[in-house]
C-alpha cells in the first residue's frame, strides 16, 4: 500500500504495479542461476540446461506472494492496528511466562520416556539422538557463547575453536592414555579455557566488528592447523575409534560386563543414547546454573557493566582486562565440555565439524534468542537446529515434488533464510528484555532499547 | 630470483582480484559501518553468472572471439550482480539500519549462508570447470631453464583492474554520487539535512561494490577456469583482510592491501608451505587488527573519555 | 584496601582508615604536562588539593580541565609531571622522593599510604588510590537498574568477599552477608540522593538531573578519599543545582571526603568551594580562595577574552 492512500482501502493500481515490478525483479534475479543450469555432459564438458518451468513457477510464486501481501496482509495489519490495545496483557500470557521454564525443564527430563512411549524402542533412537542430543549440544554451546556475547558484549566469531579444542583434547588423551571420560571432561574444559585466555589476550583492545573478525581468523587458523598437523590430528581423515563414555565403569556393549547384562536387560544401542541424552542434559543444566549464579556475582555484574560502558567500568576500579578474560575463559570452558561430549558421543571427529559455519550457527542462536536470555537462546536452538533436522523427516514432500526431491538439500538454504528473516522481524531476538540480577522491591524487566549491545 | 619474479607476477594478479573485492568491503563499511559478510558470496555468485553467460555465448550463440565474449560476460555479470546486491540491501540490511548493531551482521551471515547454499542447490555441489578461455604467454626471461612468464590472462586482469579502478576513482572523487557518498560516511543525518538522498546513496554503494565484485568474479573464473559454490568464503575473508590492512574506509588502502595480501599469499606458498597459505592471510589479519587497527591508510580511532 | 561491611555512622567515618586531618595536603600535582602530538593541552600545571576541602578547577572551554581530570584518574598517561596522593597522616609525604626514586606505584606504611597516580592504570587509581570520578557526559550503565549500578561500583570489595567468584558460585553465607551489606550501603546512598523509589528502574530511564546524582552516588560507592566531579551541575535547573550543592557539601562534611570539581556554573563554584584554580589554555592563571580568584584581573580577562593590558578598560566598562 502506498502512502497517502486512505486507511482500510486498497490502492489496486499501486498494488498491481508493485506486484509487476517485483515479478520483473524476481525474473531478473532468478534467470541466470535457476533458468539455466550448468551440467557436465557425457564427454565431460560443461554445458547448459534450461529449467524454464521451474523459473516461471518461482517467479509466478513471488508475484502472487506480493499480491497477497498487498491485498490480504496489509489490510489485516491495518485492522490489527485499529483494534484498541489491551491495557493489561491477557491472563494466559502471564501464565505462559510464569510456567514456561518449569514446564520446559520438566519436558526435557521426561522427553526420552515420551519418545519411547510414542514411537517404540526402535523408532526412539533417532528422536533422542538427532533431535534431543543434537539440540542440547547447541543449547549448551549457545549458553556458553551467551556469556561472552550476551553478557560481556564481546563479539566472538571463532567460538567453535574452543569446541574443537575440547573435542580433540578428549579424543587424543582418551586414545593415547586411556583416561576415562570423567577425568577428561574437566581436563578438556581447562584446556579450552586456557586457549580462551591465550586467544583472548591479544584481542582485548579491539572493539566491535574488529574483535569479531579477529576471533574468526583465530578460529580458522586452529581449523587449518587441525587439518595440516597430520601427525597429531590425522588431518582431514580425522580421529576415529574414540573411547565412548561408560556408565560408572559399565561399558555400553553386548559383553557380559556391559550395562545391559549387568542390569539383566537385553542389549540395545538405545541405552547408550539415553545415557548420553541425560549426560548432555546435565551438562547443559550445569551451564545454565553456573551462568545464572555468575550473573548475580560481582564478576557477572561486571560483565554486564562492561557491555554497557567500558570506560565507566574502569572509572569504578574494575580491571576490565581480567573481566574480559574471565568471560572468554568461562565461555570457552563450556565449549570445551561440549566438545569432549561431542567427541565421546560421535566416536569420530574431523576438522569438518569445526568450520566457521558452526561458529556462525552458535552466534546466530545467541542473537536470535535474544542476547543474555537463557530461555531465548534455548528456544532459538530448538527452532534453528530442530527446524533444520526436521527437514530430514519431510519424506511426504517427495510425493509433491517428485521422487528426486531431497529436502535435506534445502536445510542450510532455509537456515540462512530464517536467520535473515528473524533478524529483520525481531532484530533484538526472541526474548529482548533484560532481567535485573538484583532488586529491592520488585523485579522489573528492562526493555531492550535501554540495554546496550557492547562495544566489542 | 626467477622464482621470486614469477611469484611477484602471480601475486599481483591474485592481489588485483582481492583488491577489487576489498573495495566493496571498505565502501560498505565506510558508509554504514557494517562488515558485509555476504560480499564474498556475492563475488562467488558473480563468478557463476559469468560462467553461465560465457556458456551461453560460446556454446549456444557460437561467439568465437574471446575478446567479445569476455567483454559481454563482464557487462552481464556486473549488471546482474549489481541487481542482486541492490535487492540484498533492500531486503536484508535496510530494515535493520539504525537498529541493534549485531543485527545487520547476523543478517549478513545469514545472507552469506543463503547465497552459497542457493548456488549449491541450483547449480549443484560439484566444481564447475571450463576449458581455458585465454591461452598463451610472454616469456619475460629465461635462466637455468626456468622461464618467468606473464600470461595473457594475467595481462588482461591487470589491464581490466587498472581501467576499472580509474573509472571507479573518477566516480568517487569527481561525481555528485561520490560526493554524496563521502558526505554520508561523515554524518548521515547532516547529509540528509542538506539534501542528500541517503537511502539512494547507500543503495548505489552496494551496486558499485557488487559491480567491482563482479569484475573480480569474472577475472577469477577466467584465471582459474573453475568455480564452486564454496568459493566465496575464503576469498571474501582475504579481501576483508586486505581492506583492514589498507585501513578500512580507505579506497586506495583497499587496493594496496589487496595487492599486499596477494603477494604475501603467493610468496608464502612458494617459500614456506602451501598448506598453511590461508594461515598466512589470517595471521596478517589478526596481527594488523591487534597492532595497527587503523591499517596503513586509515584514520586512527581515538578513544574518547 | 580493606573491604568494609555495612554502613557507618558519620563520626566513625571521620576516623576511618585512609582519612587524614582536615587541611592537610591530599593531592599534590607537580609540573603536569599533557601533549597530544603538537598540541599542549596542559602546560606545567602544579596545584594542591587539601583534605576535606572542595577544590574547584575552572576555566573557559578548551582550557584543559577535563584533560587534567583524565590524567589524575589514569585515563591519560601524562607526558610529564608527578601526581602524589596521600592516605592518612600527612607525614608520609616525606617519602615522596624516595617513592619516586623506587619506581613503585605507591607505598603503604602503618595504615598510611602514598601513591603516584601517573604510574597507575585507570582502574587501580580507583581501586588502590581511591580516587573516584564522574563524567561530563554522564556514563551510567543504562540497561542496568539503579541498584545494580551501585553494586557494580562495589565490585572490588564484593569480588574479595566472593573469593574471586569461587565462594559465590557455591553460595556460601559469607558472600551473601557481604552482598546484603553492599545492598544496604547502596540503599543509604539512594536515600541520600533521593532515588530510593527508583531503585529497580533502569538507570537509562531516569531524568537527566537524577542521572547526575546517581552517578555521584555510584562514585561514592567505590569508597573514595577523593571524588572528582566533571561538571556535575551541567544541564541542571536552579532547584536541582541547589540540591546538588547541598549533596556535595554533605559529602564533604559528613564523610570527610575531599572533592575536586570542574564546573562552569559560578554559583556552584563560589558557594561551595574552598579553593579555586583557574586554567586557561592549559596554564594555571590563578589559584586561591573563591573571592580572591573572582577579583583576579587575569581571570576576568580569560573569561572575557581580552589581553591583560586591556583588562582595566573592560573592567571599567562592565562596572567592576
Amino acid at each position: 500500500m502506498r502512502e497517502g492512500a486512505a486507511p482500510g482501502r486498497i490502492d489496486t493500481v499501486a498494488a498491481l504495479r508493485d506486484a509487476a515490478i517485483t515479478t520483473l525483479l524476481a525474473f531478473g534475479l532468478f534467470l541466470p542461476l535457476i533458468g539455466f543450469q550448468t551440467v557436465v555432459n557425457i564427454r565431460n564438458e560443461l554445458v547448459l540446461d534450461t529449467r524454464w518451468p521451474l523459473l516461471f513457477g518461482i517467479v509466478a510464486a513471488v508475484g502472487v506472494t506480493r499480491l497477497a501481501y498487498s491485498f490480504l496482509f496489509v489490510p489485516w495489519l491495518e485492522r490489527f492496528k485499529e483494534r484498541p490495545m489491551a491495557v493489561t496483557p491477557p491472563v494466559w500470557l502471564g501464565l505462559i511466562r510464569d510456567w514456561f521454564t518449569p514446564f520446559a525443564i520438566g519436558f526435557v527430563i521426561v522427553y526420552p520416556v515420551i519418545v519411547i512411549a510414542t514411537s517404540g524402542w526402535g523408532g526412539a533412537l533417532k528422536w533422542v539422538d538427532n533431535f534431543g542430543i543434537q539440540i542440547l549440544i547447541y543449547v549448551m554451546l549457545g549458553w556458553g557463547l551467551n556469556i561472552v556475547v550476551g553478557l560481556a558484549g564481546l563479539l566472538d566469531l571463532g567460538y567453535v575453536a574452543f569446541y574443537a579444542v575440547g573435542a580433540y583434547s578428549y579424543a587424543l588423551l582418551a586414545k593415547e592414555f586411556g583416561f576415562s571420560f570423567w577425568i577428561l571432561l574437566p581436563l578438556a574444559g581447562v584446556m579450552s579455557s586456557f586457549w580462551g585466555i591465550l586467544l583472548g589476550f591479544p584481542v582485548l583492545r579491539l572493539r566491535g566488528d574488529y574483535l569479531a573478525i579477529v576471533t574468526l581468523a583465530f578460529g580458522e587458523i586452529i581449523r587449518i592447523v587441525l587439518i595440516n598437523w597430520v601427525d597429531l590430528t590425522n588431518g582431514y581423515a580425522g580421529i576415529s575409534g574414540i573411547p565412548r563414555p561408560s556408565f560408572f565403569g559399565l561399558p555400553f556393549d553386548a559383553s557380559d560386563e556391559g550395562f545391559a547384562a549387568t542390569f539383566g536387560l537385553e542389549f540395545s544401542p538405545i541405552y547408550r543414547t539415553i545415557f548420553l541424552y541425560y549426560l548432555i542434559l546435565a551438562l547443559a543444566f550445569l551451564t545454565a546454573f553456573v551462568t545464572v549464579r555468575l550473573r548475580r556475582l560481582p564478576v557477572g555484574r561486571a560483565w554486564e557493566a562492561l557491555r554497557e560502558d567500558e570506560i565507566a567500568c574502569r572509572s569504578l576500579g574494575i580491571n576490565t582486562t581480567n573481566t574480559k578474560l574471565t568471560a572468554f575463559a568461562i565461555g570457552a570452558m563450556f565449549a570445551g565440555f561440549a566438545g569432549s561430549f561431542f567427541a565421546a558421543r560421535q566416536g569420530f571427529i574431523s576438522p569438518e565439524s569445526f568450520t566457521f559455519l558452526e561458529s556462525a550457527t552458535i552466534l546466530a542462536i545467541v542473537v536470535l534468542g535474544g542476547m543474555g536470555s537463557q530461555i531465548g537462546v534455548a528456544v532459538a536452538a530448538v527452532v534453528m537446529i530442530g527446524g533444520t533436522e526436521i527437514m530430514r523427516e519431510l519424506e511426504f514432500l517427495k510425493y509433491i515434488f517428485g521422487p528426486s526431491f531431497d529436502p535435506t538439500q534445502y536445510r542450510m538454504l532455509l537456515f540462512g533464510f530464517a536467520m535473515v528473516t528473524i533478524m529483520v522481524l525481531r532484530p533484538r531476538g526472541l526474548v529482548s528484555t533484560r532481567t535485573p540480577s538484583v532488586f529491592l522491591k520488585e523485579r522489573k524487566a528492562i526493555p531492550a532499547d535501554m540495554v546496550k549491545e557492547g562495544h566489542g | 630470483m626467477e622464482v621470486f619474479l614469477q611469484q611477484l607476477i602471480n601475486g599481483i594478479t591474485l592481489g588485483s582480484i582481492y583488491g577489487l573485492i576489498a573495495i566493496g568491503y571498505t565502501m560498505v563499511f565506510g558508509i554504514i559501518g557494517m562488515v558485509n559478510f555476504a560480499h564474498g558470496d556475492v563475488f562467488m555468485v558473480a563468478a557463476f553468472v559469468a560462467l553461465v553467460a560465457f556458456l551461453i555465448l560460446t556454446t549456444w550463440l557460437g561467439v568465437s572471439s574471446i575478446a567479445v565474449a569476455l567483454f559481454i560476460v563482464l557487462i552481464v555479470a556486473m549488471l546482474f550482480t549489481s541487481l542482486v546486491n541492490w535487492i540484498i540491501e533492500r531486503l536484508a540490511y535496510r530494515p535493520l539500519r539504525g537498529s541493534f548493531r549485531l543485527a545487520p551482521l547476523i543478517s549478513a551471515i545469514g545472507m552469506s549462508i543463503f547465497l552459497s547454499n542457493f548456488v549449491q542447490v541450483s547449480q549443484g555441489p560439484r566444481n564447475k570447470a571450463i576449458p581455458p578461455m585465454v591461452q598463451g604467454d610472454f616469456v619475460l626471461l629465461t635462466h637455468n631453464d626456468y622461464a618467468v612468464t606473464l600470461s595473457f590472462k594475467q595481462l588482461i586482469i591487470w589491464g581490466v583492474t587498472a581501467v576499472l579502478l580509474a573509472c571507479f576513482w573518477y566516480l568517487v572523487a569527481r561525481t555528485r554520487l561520490g560526493r554524496a557518498q563521502r558526505a554520508c560516511e561523515q554524518d548521515q543525518k547532516m547529509a540528509a539535512l542538506v539534501g542528500v538522498n541517503v537511502d539512494q546513496t547507500i543503495s548505489m554503494t552496494f551496486v558499485i561494490a557488487a559491480g567491482l565484485a563482479a569484475v573480480a568474479g569474472t577475472m577469477y573464473l577466467m584465471y582459474y577456469g573453475v568455480v564452486s559454490f564454496a568459493d566465496g568464503f575464503v576469498p571474501g575473508v582475504k579481501a576483508f583482510t586486505a581492506a583492514v590492512l589498507g585501513g578500512i574506509g580507505s579506497l586506495p588502502g583497499a587496493v594496496i592491501g589487496g595487492l599486499l595480501i596477494g603477494l604475501i599469499e603467493t610468496m608464502w606458498s612458494a617459500y614456506f608451505s602451501i598448506d598453511y597459505k590461508d594461515v598466512a592471510a589470517f595471521s596478517v589479519l589478526a596481527i594488523t587488527l591487534i597492532f595497527l587497527p587503523q591499517g596503513l591508510f586509515g584514520r586512527p580511532d581515538v578513544e574518547k573519555v | 584496601m580493606t573491604p568494609k561491611s555495612g554502613n557507618q555512622s558519620s563520626d566513625e567515618v571521620m576516623h576511618r582508615h585512609g582519612m587524614g586531618a582536615a587541611g592537610d595536603v591530599l593531592l599534590r600535582v607537580e609540573h603536569l604536562t599533557m601533549r597530544f602530538g603538537g598540541l599542549v593541552a596542559v602546560d606545567d600545571l602544579s596545584f594542591e588539593a587539601r583534605q576535606g576541602e572542595i577544590t574547584a578547577l575552572i576555566g573557559p572551554n578548551g582550557a584543559g580541565k577535563t584533560t587534567v581530570f583524565n590524567c589524575i584518574t589514569g585515563f591519560y598517561k601524562p607526558s610529564e609531571g608527578r601526581m602524589g596522593l596521600c592516605h592518612g597522616d600527612a607525614a608520609i609525604w616525606s617519602e615522596l622522593n624516595a617513592l619516586t626514586e623506587s619506581g613503585k606505584r605507591g607505598i603503604r606504611k602503618d595504615g598510611n599510604g602514598l601513591y603516584l597516580l601517573e604510574r597507575m592504570p585507570d582502574y587501580l587509581v580507583t581501586q588502590d588510590a581511591r580516587v573516584a570520578r564522574t563524567f561530563q557526559n554522564i556514563r551510567l550503565f543504562p540497561g542496568m537498574t539503579v541498584l545494580e549500578n551501585l553494586l557494580v561500583a562495589q565490585h572490588n570489595s564484593l569480588m574479595l568477599a566472593s573469593g574471586y567468584t569461587l565462594f559465590g558460585i557455591f553460595g556460601l553465607p559469607s558472600y551473601r552477608r557481604a552482598e546484603r551489606a553492599s545492598i544496604d550501603r547502596a540503599r543509604d546512598w539512594l536515600d541520600r540522593v533521593g532515588l530510593i523509589h527508583r531503585a529497580d528502574d533502569p538507570a537509562g530511564d531516569l531524568p537527566y538531573g537524577d542521572q547526575r546524582r546517581l552517578e555521584i552516588a555510584r562514585a561514592m560507592c567505590t569508597d573514595p578519599v577523593l571524588l572528582c566531579l566533571d561538571e556535575p551541575a551541567a544541564g541542571l535547573n536552579p532547584r536541582e543545582s541547589a540540591q546538588l550543592n547541598e549533596l556535595l557539601l554533605g559529602i564533604g562534611n559528613d564523610h570527610g571526603i575531599s572533592i575536586l570539581l570542574i564546573e562552569h556554573d559560578m554559583s556552584v563554584v563560589m558557594e561551595i568551594s574552598d579553593h579555586v584554580i583557574v586554567l586557561d589554555y592549559g596554564v594555571k592563571i590563578s589559584d586561591g580562595a573563591p573571592d580572591a580568584v573572582r577579583n583576579d584581573p587575569k581571570v576576568i580577562a580569560a573569561y572575557l577574552g581580552v589581553a591583560d593590558d586591556e583588562v582595566e578598560k573592560v573592567e571599567a566598562e562592565v562596572g567592576l
